[in-house]
């Protein structure tokens, strides 16, 4: 029996870490494939997105940041697309904006699949409006704070920012009735509840990458309405969508791509599972290991 | 789909599987690959500066006509123009300014006049640190000792919420002991050492909860890249 359990420790202990890759490789693959779902429940960290968007009266201002790169679309794709749905559906005013020279792109594309596809009836100028990139980081948060048309003089096709009718009351930050940030580094969200919200009152909330979502937490509840924490915040989001406008999961399954969160949580799930139960094996190798070496010292 | 995202699929279904050989060992295929991404970054990065930043807010001060002729339009081409055109000459002479310091900056890449790569550096932490030091006071300490100040005790509609208390009693202890932790000026004995002994539990969990979350993220860009190789062999097949 000992040798049995030294053999196996022994084995653990000196595995090969591309079996460990194969075993998450299948341990991804296999529930993609299998279509593996499991049920997601909004948490409320989550929920006070929801909450927030969904109350806020018919036409609201809202100002969505694409601060991400095509690295973290997994995680930050669902984010976007589940924020400018809502937003779009409660009939809210979205000015689309990014501190990141790929979020301009991603913003595009978010647009295209969310609006263009499926809000037919939303006229760009009038229900939402793409100012894309500018330089600056924070000190385009600082610039846009007192002075936004200062700074967007265009939007990002180059029209002039005065031609558009949703444009005429919007000079400030402290116009907007909320900011959503959707991203994944810095300047990102951090930069948005420093210079922005925590500043001027206004209510930030969003979604980040999970590596990020640590920082951000020490900032929730009073600082931040919500947020999103890596791909499980994005299919929470999508959860709270779902229960309460049943077309909106039909929408999210039907859309290709890494869109669907709730359904890239059977493989994260899978695969979380095999990584605990090496981190289990690990330890308990470790502690054997610990055993025997101290039964070695006291038979010497 | 269209014969450019064709290609586009093919180049990046190609490019992921040379970087997923290195799980495997290192090989030439990752090396190919991991040096065309460095290469291909930088190139992309410096582009964007230059036409984000050295354009509009510098080369365009100077030479207005610049702008006219990269505008995406006639009418944005004359507005940007006509802006600039309109400042005084001694604003538009003033971007001269942050045009010495970027040279400075250049001077690393000389043996002699190093040196002065450093008032430009002095310059970008001295802004730096006065633009973000009061940000961060406000929101990471002066918000943030506030969001501590919470009762231990919750009462919600005249009863006694046990979750929300065991909550807010979690975090004040959890700060308070891991503030204790490194506080270096008395030895950590007796209460003092068991608080500070607690203090690195709390550390130790908050360090797992990152840790779990890390790996999220990696098992996420995972699936992203699996979703996306599904979706170059359905174009194959």
């Amino acid at each position: 029996m000992a040798n049995k359990e030294t053999n196996f420790v022994d084995r653990m202990q000196k595995l090969d870490r591309r079996v460990i890759f194969v075993l998450i490789w299948l341990a991804v693959v296999i529930p993609m494939l299998m279509k593996l779902e499991f049920p997601v429940r909004p948490s409320p960290v989550v929920e006070g997105i929801f909450d927030k968007v969904e109350s806020l009266p018919s036409g609201s201002i809202v100002l969505m940041s694409f601060d991400y790169g095509p690295a973290t679309v997994p995680e930050n794709e669902p984010m976007g697309d589940a924020l400018l749905y809502h937003c779009m559906l409660k009939n809210h005013k979205v000015y689309i904006m990014a501190l990141w020279p790929t979020g301009e792109a991603e913003a595009n594309r978010a647009i295209e699949r969310v609006i263009t596809n499926k809000f037919l009836d939303k006229r760009y100028g009038k229900d939402y409006i793409q100012l894309g990139f500018k330089a600056g980081n924070q000190g385009l948060i600082n610039a846009i704070y007192s002075d936004l048309k200062g700074m967007y003089t265009t939007d990002a096709a180059g029209v002039d920012i005065n031609t558009f009718a949703m444009m005429k009351d919007v000079n400030k930050l402290t116009d907007f009735d909320i900011i959503l940030g959707v991203c994944s580094g810095r300047p990102g969200l951090k930069e948005w509840v420093q210079f922005a919200g925590d500043r001027g009152n206004i209510p930030v909330a969003g979604g980040v990458t999970a590596v990020e979502a640590p920082l951000l937490y020490p900032y929730y509840p009073s600082q931040l309405l919500g947020l999103m924490g890596g791909l499980q915040g994005a299919a929470e989001l999508q959860a709270a969508l779902g229960n309460k406008y049943p077309e909106y999961t039909e929408y999210v399954k039907a859309s290709a791509g890494s869109v669907n969160a709730v359904r890239n949580m059977g493989p994260q799930t899978i695969a979380h599972l095999v990584i605990i139960f090496f981190v289990v094996i690990g330890n308990i190798g470790f502690f054997i290991q610990q055993r025997r070496k101290k039964q070695e010292r006291v038979g010497l | 789909m269209t014969v450019s995202e064709y290609i586009v699929l093919w180049v990046g279904g190609l490019l992921t599987l040379m970087i997923f050989s290195f799980l495997y060992k290192d090989n030439p295929f990752y090396k190919f690959a991991e040096h065309l991404f460095v290469g291909v970054s930088a190139a992309y990065w410096m582009v964007v500066a230059f036409w984000t930043t050295l354009i509009p807010n510098m080369m365009g001060y100077f030479f207005p006509g610049i702008l006219g002729k990269i505008a995406t339009n006639p009418q944005e081409a004359e507005m940007v123009m006509s802006a600039i055109t309109d400042l005084p000459m001694y604003a538009r002479l003033l971007r001269i300014v942050p045009l010495i310091f970027g040279l400075f900056m250049l001077t690393r890449l000389l043996p002699k006049g190093a040196w002065l790569s450093r008032w430009a550096m002095a310059f970008i932490i001295g802004f730096s640190a006065g633009t973000n030091l009061t940000r961060f006071l406000q929101s990471d300490f002066v918000a943030q000792i506030k969001s501590t100040l919470i009762p231990l005790i919750v009462i919600n509609n005249g009863s006694f919420d046990f979750i929300a208390s065991m909550s807010n009693i979690v975090i004040v202890f959890g700060v308070i002991a891991a503030l204790i932790y490194f506080f270096f000026s008395k030895e950590h004995k007796g209460w003092f050492g068991k608080t500070a002994k607690s203090g690195i539990w709390i550390l130790m969990v908050a360090f797992g909860a990152a840790f779990g979350y890390t790996v999220m993220a990696r098992i996420s860009l995972l699936i992203g890249r699996m979703s996306f190789l599904g979706t170059w062999i359905d174009s194959i097949f």
